[in-house]
């Protein structure tokens, strides 16, 4: 397979991985990715109230014998910080794929505080964090994230970078 | 008023294969006092997460009777996570709130349950519906059967007295409560 859409990679590296919950605030990076969970009836697609009830909630399905990943954006990651102490202190895995803010290409600035700390946050609640910004690294990335988290009871952590993404713009040019 | 002790006791004393998750603090001490059980875990912090993880468990367990345990204030502050709840409206799902209208670990301060906030109205307007405030002894039997065999999602919040219970303390060692948890309710040996 060549060409193949990192947003797709993501997706087949989650069924691979046998994942059957899937734990997100919406978000246009990852839209691709909710859209294909919802439509796949062995997929339950939760959508959160705030990105610390992923946290939970994972550790909850992983109680219950079920894998789970967690999609989130970087303003997130500063929401989970007390509730990532039930994965760390329990041993629960726990894969955040974490689409950035803030940073290539922001327009705004008050994406950029979490933007620019998301993964001394993460590294701080113990996660490990691995970066992507070419998109054919993407699948791999989080396969192996996958294979650390479950095999090593951790937080295992993707960002997304903005320059894969793709910055957010508006249409109207700036006034500045 | 009702004695919260009590309360979880009766519950749990015919709890049969109910997966419990207890909210910190008071709930936990309340579940252990009731008896330990592999298949219930304890949380000692995660303030806000008891729901949201007893959600997940009942998602993933669709065919095991799920129940979490907790107090109003860890309640209100995953009032969001009810919202959640509603919407994925888990039939397998019971949530058994003891409001003393108080923090008990920090202090006694009052909640806002004290002061207006009516917790049984705030989940049934997220979306459960079947959500009480139970008040009497005659209440609390129809409720203790709701919370072990009604259709979820549920809510039960059970107004108790504000008074401090004998010390009993569960075990805090995280990986082993999820171990132990797995081993009983899935049959699974982790590493």
């Amino acid at each position: 397979m060549d060409m193949e859409d990192w947003r797709d990679g993501i997706f087949e590296a989650i069924k691979a991985a046998g994942v059957t919950q899937v734990a997100y605030v919406p978000d246009v990076g990852h839209s691709r990715l909710i859209e294909r969970s919802i439509e796949d009836n062995d997929l339950r697609a939760v959508s959160l109230t705030t990105e610390e009830e992923g946290v939970a909630l994972l550790a909850g399905a992983w109680l219950g014998g079920a894998k789970g990943v967690l999609l989130l954006q970087s303003s997130g990651v500063g929401n989970c910080v007390n509730m990532l102490s039930l994965a760390r202190t329990c041993a629960f895995p726990l894969v955040m794929l974490v689409t950035m803010r803030g940073e290539w290409g922001e327009f705004n600035s008050w994406q950029k505080p979490m933007g620019i700390t998301t993964q001394a946050h993460l590294e701080l609640c113990g996660a490990a964090c691995y970066r992507c910004d070419r998109a054919e690294d993407v699948r791999e990335t989080v396969e192996m994230a996958f294979r650390l988290a479950h095999y090593t009871n951790s937080i295992v952590a993707v960002l997304l970078g903005q320059r894969l993404i793709g910055a957010k713009s508006f249409e109207a040019p700036l006034s500045c | 008023m009702l004695n919260r002790r009590d309360a979880v006791r009766r519950l749990l004393a015919d709890r049969g294969g109910m997966l419990v998750v207890a909210g910190l603090g008071q709930p936990c001490y309340d579940c252990f006092a009731a008896g330990d059980d592999p298949c219930s875990f304890y949380l000692w912090g995660a303030m806000g997460g008891a729901v949201p993880m007893g959600l997940g468990l009942a998602l993933a367990q669709p065919e095991r009777r799920v129940l979490v345990v907790t107090g109003d204030g860890e309640a209100l502050m995953s009032a969001g996570a009810f919202a959640t709840v509603g919407a994925e409206a888990p039939e397998n799902l019971a949530i058994y709130i003891l409001d003393n209208e108080r923090y008990g670990e920090t202090g006694g301060q009052v909640t806002h349950t004290a002061r207006g906030a009516d917790l049984a109205a705030m989940t049934a307007a997220a979306g459960i519906p079947r959500a009480q405030t139970v008040h009497t002894e005659a209440g609390l039997v129809d409720a203790l059967d709701a919370l072990r065999s009604g259709a979820g999602p549920l809510v039960v919040v059970l107004k108790v007295a504000p008074e401090s219970q004998p010390g009993a303390l569960p075990p805090q060692d995280g990986p082993h409560l999820k171990r132990r948890f797995r081993r009983a309710a899935l049959g699974v040996e982790d590493k």
